[in-house]
C-alpha cells in the first residue's frame, strides 16, 4: 500500500524544469518548431523597437554586402535588408495565422453541416470536389487579379482554396461518430440537433483540426510568398519576403544576399510550422501519424 | 468494371462542369463591373462599354454561361484582351516548354523518390533513411523559387556548369534542351520528391512486414527481386495515388518555376496576364490546368485494377 501511496507524491515532487525536460525529450519536434516560431514571432512583434528603417531608400548605399551597419546588406534601392526581412515576418505570420483561423472556421461549419445532414452532403461535396480540382495557386491568382491587391484580399484568396480540405476532414470525422452509440442515445433522448453537433460531435474534430491548422498555416505562408513573388500578392511597397525576392531578382549574381536572406527566413518559418505540425500530429492524432 | 468506368467518367464530367461554373463565375462574382476591372484604372467610359460588348456582358448570366461553355467545348477559350489573339492559340504556342518541364520533373522526381523510398524502407534507420526524413521536411518547407535561385547561383553563376535561364526548343537540339531543363526540374521536383518518397517508404514498410516477403527471403529470392517484384508492386497503389494528387503541386509550381527560370511557357503566360488583367487568359489556363489534374487523377483511379488485380469494382 505504501508503494502505491508514494507514487503520486513522487510525481508531484518532480520540479517543473524536469517536467519540461521530459516533455521536450518526448516531443522534440513540437519544442524545436515552437521555439523557432516563438523567437521569430517575438522578433516580428518587436520589429519597430530594434529593426530600424525598412522603407527609406538610400540610392548611394545600394547593393552593399552584409556589414556591421547593415547586417543583411542593402538592396538595389539602398534599403536595409535586415529591417525588411524582420518586417516581412509580420506579414507572413499574420497571413498564415489568419488563413488558418478563417479556413478552419469556415470548413468546420460546412463540414459539420455536410457530415450530419445527408441532403446537404451530396451538393456540398460535389462543389468541394470542383473547388479542389483547381490548383490552389491558380485559384488564388485569379481571385487576387480580380480585385485590388491588399493583404486582406490575399488572405481571402488563399483561404478559399484551403476550405475544401478542412471540409473533407471534418466531414470524415462526423461520419465516423454520427453512428456512435452516444450520439444515437442523444438523438433518442431528444437532444436538439445543434446541441448534438456542438457537444457530442464537435469535440472529436478538435485534435485533427489543430494539426490541420498548422499545415494550412505553413501552406498559406508559402502561397502568400509565391503570390507576392509573382506580382499577384501584397502591394509591392509592403516589405514581404515574396516582394523582396521578386524585386531583387535581377541582382542575383551581384547581390545574392538580397534574395537569400528573405528566402532563408521564409524557409525557416515554414520549417518551424511544419515541425510543430508533425509533432502535434504524432501527439494528438496517433492514427494519422502511423499512416504518414 | 465497365459500369465503374462509366460512373467514374460521369463524376469526372460533373467535377469539370463545376470547375467551369467556378471559372466562369470568378469574373462575375467579383465586386464591381468586370469590364471596368479589365479595362484598368485609367479607362474611359467608352473603352469600358467596348469591353462589355466584346465580352457580351450585357446579357443575362445564364445566357452568358451557356454561350461561354458552348465556345469552350468547341475549343474556343475567348480572345485575349491585351493581344487580341485567341487564348487557345496563345496557350498552344506556349505548351511545349511547360510540357517539357512537367514531364522532365515527373520523370526525375518519380525515379528519384521511389528508389529513395524503397532503399529507406529496406534499410530503416540507416543514413539513407535519415537523410530521406531531412529531404522530406526541407522539400515541404523551402519554396520553389528559393530552391531555384539557390541552384542558379551555385550551378550557373558560381560553377558555370549550366546555362542561367531560358528555354531551348527540342527541335533545335537535344543537348541545349535538356541543359536548360535540369535545374528547373530539380527545383520544381523537390517538394514532389519529398511527397512521393515519404509515401513509398511508409507503404513499403507495411508490405515488407508481410508473411510472403519473409517466405520469399527464406526461399532465397534475390533481395533486388524481393524489393522490386514482391514488395514494390504491392506497395504501388498509395504511391500512384500520391503521384496523381501531387500533380496539383506540380501545376502550381510550374507557374513559379517558369518565372524564376524565364521559361516562356503557359505559366509565364498566366503571370504576364495578371498585371494586364487579361482575364480570358487566366480563365483559359485555369480551365486547362484543372482539366489536366482531373484527368490525371481519373487515370490514376483506373490504374488501380491493373496494379492490384484484387481490386474489383
Amino acid at each position: 500500500m505504501s508503494v502505491i501511496a508514494a507514487e503520486p507524491a513522487l510525481i508531484a515532487a518532480k520540479p517543473r524544469s524536469a517536467q519540461l525536460r521530459r516533455f521536450a525529450r518526448r516531443n522534440p519536434t513540437i519544442v524545436a518548431g515552437g521555439t523557432i516560431l516563438a523567437i521569430i514571432a517575438a522578433l516580428a512583434i518587436a520589429a519597430p523597437l530594434f529593426a530600424g528603417d525598412a522603407i527609406t531608400m538610400q540610392p548611394a548605399l545600394r547593393l552593399r554586402p552584409p556589414s556591421e551597419a547593415n547586417w543583411f546588406g542593402t538592396d538595389h534601392l539602398g534599403r536595409d535588408v535586415f529591417a525588411r526581412t524582420v518586417y516581412g515576418a509580420q506579414v507572413s505570420l499574420f497571413v498564415g495565422i489568419s488563413v488558418a483561423a478563417m479556413s478552419i472556421t469556415g470548413g468546420l461549419f460546412i463540414g459539420l453541416m455536410s457530415g450530419y445532414f445527408r441532403r446537404v452532403d451530396a451538393v456540398v461535396m460535389r462543389l468541394m470536389d470542383g473547388l479542389m480540382a483547381i490548383p490552389a495557386i491558380l485559384l488564388a491568382i485569379a481571385l487576387v487579379a480580380l480585385t485590388r491587391t491588399s493583404v486582406s484580399t490575399v488572405i481571402m484568396a488563399i483561404t478559399i482554396p484551403e476550405i475544401p480540405r478542412v471540409v473533407r476532414l471534418v466531414r470524415a470525422v462526423v461520419l465516423s461518430v454520427r453512428e456512435a452509440p452516444y450520439v444515437e442515445a442523444a438523438i433518442a433522448g431528444g437532444t436538439p440537433t445543434w446541441k448534438i453537433l456542438a457537444r457530442h460531435i464537435l469535440p472529436n474534430t478538435i485534435a485533427p483540426l489543430i494539426v490541420q491548422a498548422t499545415y494550412i498555416c505553413a501552406s498559406a505562408i508559402l502561397i502568400e510568398a509565391a503570390l507576392s513573388f509573382l506580382g499577384a500578392g501584397t502591394p509591392p511597397e509592403i516589405p514581404t519576403w515574396g516582394n523582396m525576392i521578386a524585386q531583387s531578382r535581377l541582382f542575383l549574381s551581384r547581390a545574392p544576399w538580397t534574395i537569400f536572406c528573405p528566402g532563408i527566413a521564409l524557409a525557416m518559418v515554414v520549417l518551424a510550422v511544419n515541425l510543430l505540425g508533425d509533432g502535434l500530429r504524432d501527439r494528438l492524432d496517433p492514427r494519422l501519424a502511423r499512416r504518414m | 468494371m465497365l459500369a465503374y468506368i462509366a460512373r467514374r467518367l460521369a463524376s469526372t464530367v460533373l467535377v469539370m462542369g463545376i470547375v467551369a461554373v467556378f471559372v466562369f463565375l470568378l469574373l462575375h462574382l467579383s465586386p464591381g463591373d468586370p469590364a471596368a476591372i479589365i479595362a484598368g484604372d485609367n479607362a474611359t467610359g467608352e473603352q469600358i462599354a467596348g469591353i462589355r460588348k466584346q465580352l457580351g456582358l450585357d446579357d443575362a448570366l445564364p445566357v452568358q454561361f451557356y454561350r461561354w461553355l458552348a465556345a469552350v467545348l468547341h475549343g474556343d477559350l475567348g480572345i485575349s484582351i491585351f493581344s487580341n489573339e485567341p487564348v487557345a492559340k496563345l496557350i498552344s504556342q506556349r505548351i511545349e516548354p511547360t510540357l517539357s518541364l512537367a514531364l522532365m520533373t515527373l520523370l526525375i522526381a518519380v525515379t528519384l523518390a521511389v528508389s529513395f523510398g524503397v532503399v529507406a524502407a529496406w534499410k530503416v534507420g540507416s543514413w539513407v533513411d535519415r537523410s530521406l526524413m531531412v529531404v522530406s521536411v526541407l522539400g515541404f518547407s523551402v519554396p520553389v523559387f528559393v530552391v531555384g535561385y539557390m541552384l542558379i547561383y551555385v550551378f550557373s553563376i558560381s560553377l558555370r556548369w549550366l546555362p542561367v535561364q531560358g528555354y531551348s526548343p527540342i527541335d533545335q537540339g537535344f543537348g541545349p534542351w535538356i541543359e536548360r531543363l535540369i535545374l528547373p526540374s530539380i527545383a520544381l521536383g523537390l517538394a514532389y520528391v519529398a511527397l512521393i518518397a515519404r509515401i513509398t517508404r511508409t507503404s513499403m514498410l507495411e508490405v515488407l512486414a508481410e508473411d510472403y516477403i519473409r517466405t520469399a527471403n527464406a526461399k532465397g529470392v534475390a533481395t533486388r527481386s524481393v524489393l522490386l517484384k514482391h514488395a514494390l508492386k504491392n506497395a504501388g497503389v498509395p504511391i500512384i495515388t500520391v503521384i496523381g494528387i501531387g500533380v496539383a503541386l506540380l501545376i502550381g509550381g510550374v507557374v513559379i518555376t517558369e518565372t524564376v527560370f524565364n521559361i516562356p511557357g503557359v505559366g509565364r503566360l498566366v503571370v504576364d496576364a495578371i498585371s494586364k488583367r487579361d482575364y480570358p487568359i487566366i480563365q483559359g489556363v485555369i480551365l486547362i490546368f484543372s482539366g489536366v489534374y482531373v484527368l490525371v487523377n481519373l487515370l490514376v483511379d483506373l490504374s488501380y485494377t491493373l496494379l492490384d488485380p484484387r481490386i474489383r469494382y
